[in-house]
């Protein structure tokens, strides 16, 4: 699907790659959660991809901090949130202790 | 956009007197092309949207606002990549008005009609607006990425040995090109150097030197050794007063340094002995 | 049941070849094979390949420098070899430098970094690294004595095999 909406090999993997990141966050501190992707079109006619991660988890506390490099609840490096970011064009973070997680990331095609 | 169903009659006086209409129409945007486009072209373009406008009017196609708004967003960034203007683009959907006006312009009882048409057509200008700027920025965000490929060459200085002269501001966008042709090219030429020369980028500050080490980490992922050439005494200067540091990255004042720096680090050795003709850089240890 | 990463051994290297994106656990379980094969065997380097990697994560990264770590206690290298370009940029932008583990471009290089030839001195990890290839005799190129002789892998692999240590 990334290929079709034309990112290049580099973003294909920098969203693969953030996926992973956040599907792992989703199953590890979210108690596992649904993924949606669809491919997108940008008002200027450029093609991307968007991907949605939901848990139904703890939730998110402190979101800046979680968003830290560095900072982990589990015992991870702590880069997964902060890194995935990084990763994509569009990040989107919802979160409240006790309603779960919702995180879209969204990358555009050059 | 609204459309109610007492757009069916205008539509239906449009459609009856359709090929005055659309001629006036041609007229009047063929006066603000100038020439750019044949008129038969232009005539063939409004045709189409006129019956699409119809179809919306009439209310009964669900499909048809859409078709039509797509068509001419469509439109628009044609115009938009050949260099027309955003007015001239509008200009496209507000003669329609025109000619519509001049058409209805007698009949007393489709004012109220010809209003809910003219704000429609309103919309529609707008739409074509938009569509239009996105596109131009469009074109100069894919005009930026050929200028940036063009000044990111990468240069084969030695066996092993390559190099990327960087010109101009390294921002964000130009160190993920740079990175993927700098990468691309270590694993094609097998270098086991590669030198960022810089002395054609004319600030380095803390923004910038995090670009280049980010460059440098992962030139070393793939095993290879990055050298900073062209740092110049103010960009020195700068960058102590910054505290920036660039850790077991080597930095050199000039490319020639980083050179014999490299080949140094490979083993090889650039010598010149007086009276025997000129040095000859030896080759690695246990090679050809 | 997950895949499990064949690890060959060829005189006193360890070869791991990744050819897909792995699960976590057959991840974990290659650092838990190679920890056992490095006890087992005393071999001294570790050459893991990745050219057909497309995918590597902070996790799969966090493995590979504990596997770094791991081989270090016993006293054996670790070199990771064939990044993907794409993966290089990515694993950039997510902060992971890989320190403590050292890397080349393929295999071959790999070889000839594992086997004392030293490239460059690497100070990746501002020391962890240093004390093991300095027992190694790793110093000037060679030619210049110790008990080591470097030898380019190909067409030298036969001599390799009977080297007998």
């Amino acid at each position: 699907m990334a290929e079709r909406s034309g990112l290049s090999l580099v973003d294909q993997t920098k969203l693969v790659t953030a996926a992973s990141e956040l599907a792992r966050n989703a199953l590890i501190h979210g108690q596992g959660g649904l993924a949606r992707l669809e491919t997108v079109t940008s008002p200027n006619g450029r093609g991307g991809v968007r991907i949605e991660f939901a848990d139904e988890g703890p939730g998110i506390g402190d979101i800046d901090l979680a968003l830290t490099d560095g900072w982990t609840s589990g015992g991870g490096l702590g880069l997964g949130l902060s890194g995935a970011r990084r990763l994509v064009d569009e990040f989107e973070l919802t979160s409240k202790p006790g309603s779960g997680t919702s995180v879209v990331v969204t990358k555009w095609s050059r | 956009m609204d459309v109610d169903s007492s757009q069916g009659r205008m539509a239906a006086y449009m459609r009856d007197h359709q090929d005055k209409v659309v001629g006036r129409w041609t007229e009047l945007v063929v006066t603000g092309v100038r020439g750019r486009i044949s008129a038969t072209e232009i005539r063939r373009e409004l045709e189409d949207l006129y019956a699409l406008v119809l179809r919306t009017m009439s209310g009964s196609d669900e499909q048809a606002t859409g078709e039509l708004r797509a068509a001419l967003s469509e439109l628009s960034r044609s115009r938009a990549r050949n260099g027309f203007s955003p007015s001239e683009t509008a200009l496209n959907m507000f003669s329609l008005k025109d000619a519509v006006y001049e058409l209805v312009a007698d009949a007393a009882d489709l004012v109220p009609e010809y209003l809910a048409f003219s704000r429609m057509v309103d919309d529609l200008g707008l739409l074509t607006f938009e569509t239009y700027a996105a596109a131009r920025e469009q074109v100069i965000a894919d005009q930026a990425l050929a200028v940036m490929e063009l000044s990111t060459p990468v240069i084969r200085l030695w066996e092993g040995i390559i190099a990327v002269p960087l010109v101009g501001t390294l921002d964000s966008a130009r160190t993920q090109l740079v990175m993927e042709t700098l990468l691309e090219a270590l694993v094609a030429s097998g270098a086991d150097h590669a030198v960022l020369d810089i002395t054609g980028v004319p600030t380095v500050d803390t923004e910038v030197a995090q670009h280049l080490l980010k460059t440098a980490g992962a030139v070393r992922l793939l095993g290879a050794e990055c050298i900073i050439s062209g740092i110049r005494p103010q960009v020195a200067q700068t960058i102590v007063s910054l505290g920036i540091e660039f850790g077991d990255i080597a930095t050199k004042a000039t490319l020639a340094d980083a050179l014999a720096y490299a080949l140094g680090r490979s083993g090889q050795s650039i010598g010149s002995s007086i009276g025997s003709g000129g040095g000859r850089p030896s080759g690695p240890p246990g090679e050809a | 049941m997950p895949d499990r990463v064949p690890i060959i051994k060829i005189n006193k290297t360890l070869f791991v070849s990744i050819q897909v994106d792995l699960q976590d656990e057959s991840v974990m379980q290659l650092q838990e094979d190679l920890a056992e094969e490095l006890a087992a065997t005393g071999a001294r380097g570790v050459l893991i390949d990745i050219t057909a990697v497309e995918i590597v994560d902070s996790f799969i990264g966090r493995m590979l420098t504990m596997i770094g770590s791991i081989s270090r206690l016993f006293d054996a290298e670790t070199v990771l070899v064939g990044m993907r370009p794409a993966v290089a940029i990515t694993l950039t932008e997510l902060g992971l430098s890989l320190r403590g583990v050292r890397t080349a471009l393929n295999a071959e290089k790999g070889l000839e970094l594992l086997s004392g030839k030293p490239l460059w001195t690497e100070g990746t990890d501002g020391g962890a690294a240093d004390p093991v290839r300095r027992r190694r005799g790793a110093g000037p190129p060679a030619g210049t004595g110790g008990g080591r002789t470097k030898r380019a892998f190909p067409g030298r692999s036969d001599q390799a095999c009977h080297r007998g240590q």
